[in-house]
């Protein structure tokens, strides 16, 4: 049997009004790729803050064995010291740095005390890049590399340190399948060629199943078991019944026939022009229906231009010389702001539920209030105590895992804080929803949950436009699919007909087909 | 109904910032031998710091929506207290419409900031850094490098001079100002009043509502700080002016910022605003109100600031000149106002202590 690398024993962690781990035992091999996988707020973040020094010895209880040594970590830089390195569950570079100064920051090479060596820096840099696959010049800023790539240049950062323990948390979870395959080839190669240990966290069990040796599922701040690739078998259903504990034959739930004949909106021949380079047109002549009570999905891969289509008819947030038209009941609509458009009751709810998406230093009630204060407000005077109580109906009707609403939005975990986005835009009492990729981050319990919350929706004759790069889900969703590719819809299929292959195939097609041309 | 212990573990932070205020305060009192809570300087305090207090206000607001600040706010400050001087003491208008058209220049000054910011995206600290060069350079123009002889009096009655004492004769505890307890008191018992009612109200709607203990606690610290403050201005000369013009900006500005959609409007734009525009807040139309409330708030600062140069009453005006404004740095401005401070001490020697005492 390998050599144990890293065991945690009985690590309890509280927060104030909740217990965010109790009494984990967790063991790495030496060598292994590790996954932890569990739901929302099972403590999985959590127990590798613990484990890398973010939370400082005393903060928690329990013991941490690295290389068979007691350890008591105070900050991250203790834990470093050892190789243990975490890429966090957010992006952690600073976008107005070169990639190779994010590389080595915090950890720079220098010529004497304090005097950064800025050829040392760069030429490590690029060997580093070269290990992890990518070929960027290293004096490239990171703001102008894909996401994809960055998720590369923080392992290669990790790299930089001499890492022997590496922690993912959730590292594609806003990448595209492509480039999830390649941080998970670099996982494995990484494995094979340097004997680097990795933990892995996500969501994305099929990716588990892919790299993982074995895997430690936690629910409700407690492991359930381990499993191990080599004898237990480790299929996707397995993993859920532990994750969620109890079998969940459905990954979708039913989606009953809710669409109505009238059509709530309708886009007819919608343009859409870059914002800063004007000349370049991001959608082209877009046309559809969404009719009431229908979940119409929108498929296409990153920058196909489906989040801009939807930005733009969302009070032209984005984009800039638009035109086309837009029927709301049959009625022109015209939006010229966001609150246009959340008056005539047409929302947009963001993929990024970070960046543009909610106010973490706020509660969760001030949160979902946002977009209509005028629903809790008195002449401009708002009324805190309906607020609360607003906000707690809707904590409660869509399961929200947190101690009050007066808990700030940055504490929760990532499922919770999808909800509370969710939430924000229910309260808003909209008649058509443009949904973009929302359920990114969530696991599959609460991914279930979310499907069933746009169930309802569409069951009360909302219209929503389900846009996602996950096929499956899209599949399993939505009444009719729109494929989207370059800035058009290049086809449309009906529930009955849309398969896998053919959506794929289409896309493929016309980018074979724009490129000849 | 939460507990005592965690009430006060989750406001640990906002308590920290009162504890650390009270520390300081101990620790200048001891340094100064008394100095520092002896009713004299406890009013020289507020009249000292009135105006600061008004543009901190302000500053908030600037800072809440982003992080930007003000660069601007001392040259406003000294233009608009120039031009007073101009209209009142050269020119001989009315005080009080001169005052309105004041608060009017700081408001224009406000919306040609605040466009800028606001809608033409160039930077707050650009926009009001060049503003304070040019409000500078305006302030020499329009003074022409002169100082200005004292305001008149109806000038001054807004926010130099005591709230007059209407109960002369009660003496209340060797008070010189007993009128100034009252009203301490008063103030401490509608504030009780209030705490109370709204508590009630709440329980009563089935809302969470703090501990009994807590409340009570809180009450009486709020209303002992409240009523020694009086107290301690009524052993001198009273409640300054000031004070009210202050106390209804607090007021004012905390009710904005705490119940208002628009104060939570700023809070949600200084939080994410790219989050807040998507929720459709109203972020450059905010962006410009804050500005424009800035430099109205600078304004009022201003005319504050202006008679506050002049502590000495036009009678015993001795040595008389003030610089108003042309000397706007609130430096030199405050030497000018220790030294009338100073004379005040001279002239009374019972309270003892000089103007070497504070800040
Ligand atoms: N700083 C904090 N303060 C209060 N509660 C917290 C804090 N950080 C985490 N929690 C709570 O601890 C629990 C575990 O959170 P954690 O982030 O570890 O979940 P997770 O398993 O990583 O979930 P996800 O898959 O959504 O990222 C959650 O209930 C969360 O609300
Ligand atoms: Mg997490």
């Amino acid at each position: 049997m390998a050599k144990k690398l890293l065991e945690m024993h009985s690590i309890t962690k509280e927060f104030p009004g909740v217990k965010a781990l109790n009494n984990v035992n967790i063991t790495v091999e030496e060598g292994e790729i590790h996954a932890i996988v569990g739901e929302n707020g099972a403590g999985k973040s959590t127990l590798m803050n613990v484990l890398s020094g973010v939370y400082p010895y005393g903060s928690y209880t329990g013991d941490i064995y690295f290389d068979g040594q007691l350890c008591r970590f105070h900050n991250i830089k203790d834990s470093e010291r050892l190789g243990i390195v975490i890429i966090h569950q957010e992006l952690a570079l600073v976008p107005y740095l070169s990639i190779g100064e994010n590389m080595f920051l915090g950890n720079e090479r220098q010529r004497r005390r304090g005097i950064v060596d800025w050829n040392e820096t760069f030429q490590e840099a690029e060997e580093h890049l070269r290990v992890v696959g990518l070929e960027e010049n290293p004096r490239t800023l990171v703001k102008d590399i894909s996401v994809g790539k960055q998720q590369l240049v923080e392992i290669a950062k990790a790299l930089a340190k001499d890492v022997r323990l590496l922690i993912l948390d959730e590292p594609t979870s806003s990448l595209n399948e492509a480039d999830s395959r390649k941080v998970l080839d670099l996982l494995l190669s990484l494995k094979r060629e340097r004997g680097i240990t990795s933990i892995l966290i996500s969501h994305k069990l099929n990716e588990v199943a892919y790299c993982a040796d074995r895997i430690t599922i936690l629910r409700d701040g407690s492991t359930v078991e381990t499993l191990d690739k080599y004898s237990d078998d480790v299929t996707e259903e397995r993993i859920i019944r532990g994750m969620v504990g109890r079998e969940m034959t459905e990954r979708y739930p039913h989606r009953p026939k809710t669409i109505r004949s009238d059509v709530a909106l309708e886009v007819k021949d919608w343009t859409v022009h870059h914002e800063i380079y004007t000349e370049r047109k991001v959608v082209n002549g877009v046309s559809f229906k969404l009719h009431k009570g229908e979940v119409a999905g929108i498929y296409g891969l990153m920058g196909s231009g489906r989040s801009e289509l939807a930005l733009s008819i969302f009070g032209r947030a984005y984009g800039s010389r638009i035109s086309g038209t837009l029927l709301k009941d049959g009625q022109p609509l015209e939006l010229y702001s966001v609150p246009d458009a959340i008056a005539a009751g047409l929302i947009y709810v963001t993929e990024d539920r970070k960046e543009s998406g909610l106010i973490l230093g706020s509660s969760i009630m001030h949160n979902i209030t946002l977009p209509r204060m005028e629903f809790v407000s008195n002449r401009g005077r708002i009324d805190r105590d309906l607020e609360r109580k607003t906000a707690n109906n809707y904590r409660e009707t869509l399961g929200i895992k947190a101690p009050s609403v007066e808990q700030f939005v940055g504490n929760l975990s990532g499922g919770n804080q999808q909800k509370v986005l969710l939430a924000k835009w229910i309260y808003s009492k909209p008649d058509i929803l443009l949904l973009d990729e929302p359920t990114r981050g969530v696991d599959v319990g609460a991914k279930f949950e979310i499907y069933q919350i746009i169930n309802d929706l569409a069951k009360q004759g909302k219209a929503i436009l389900f846009i996602s790069s996950e096929l499956p889900e899209i599949l399993g969703m939505c009444d009719r699919i729109y494929v989207m590719n370059n800035g058009r819809i290049i086809a449309e299929f009906p529930q009955s007909e849309a398969t896998q292959e053919g959506i794929m195939n289409c896309i493929m097609q016309h980018s074979k087909g724009e490129i000849g041309a | 109904m939460s507990s005592l212990w965690t009430t006060l573990r989750n406001n640990l932070r906002q308590y920290m910032i009162l504890l650390a205020l009270l520390v300081i305060i101990l620790a200048f009192q001891l340094m100064t031998n008394g100095t520092l809570l002896k009713p004299m300087n406890v009013s020289n305090l507020i009249f000292q710091n009135a105006y600061v207090v008004i543009l901190a206000v302000g500053m908030l607001m600037c800072i809440l929506t982003g992080g930007n600040i003000d660069l601007s706010v001392g040259s406003v400050v000294a233009l608009v207290g120039a031009c007073a001087g101009t209209f009142i003491i050269t020119w001989g208008w009315n005080s009080h419409l001169s005052i309105l058209l004041c608060l009017l220049i700081g408001l224009a000054i406000g919306v040609w900031q605040g466009f800028w910011i606001a809608y033409a995206r160039i930077p707050a600290f650009i926009v009001t850094l060049a503003g304070m060069l040019v409000f500078r350079g305006l302030t020499l123009i329009v003074l022409g490098g002169l100082t200005l002889a004292p305001f008149p009096a109806d000038f001054l009655a807004y926010s130099t001079g005591y709230i007059p004492d209407v109960f002369a004769n009660l003496g209340l505890f060797g008070l010189r100002n007993s009128t100034s307890l009252l009203i301490g008191i008063l103030v401490a018992i509608v504030y009780c009043v209030s705490q109370i009612r709204s508590w009630f109200w709440r329980k009563k709607k089935e809302y969470d509502v703090e501990n009994p203990a807590i409340l009570t606690l809180k009450m009486a610290i709020v209303s002992a700080a409240v009523i020694w403050l009086f107290y301690t201005l009524g052993a001198y000369r009273g409640v300054p002016k000031v004070l009210i013009t202050v106390g209804i900006i607090l007021i004012a500005y905390n009710y904005l910022t705490q119940q208002t959609v628009i104060g939570r409007h700023l809070y949600a734009l200084g939080g994410n605003e790219k989050a807040a525009r998507l929720s459709g807040v109203k972020t450059r139309k905010l962006l410009f109100l804050a500005y424009v409330n800035m430099a109205f708030l600078a304004s009022i600062a201003g005319i504050v600031f202006a008679a506050q140069s002049i502590q000495v009453p036009p009678h015993d005006c001795m040595g008389g000149e003030v610089a108003v404004g042309d000397e706007h740095d609130a430096h030199c401005n405050q030497h000018l106002r220790y030294a009338a401070v100073g004379t005040e001490g001279v002239e009374e020697p019972d309270h003892g202590c000089r103007h070497d005492h504070d800040l």
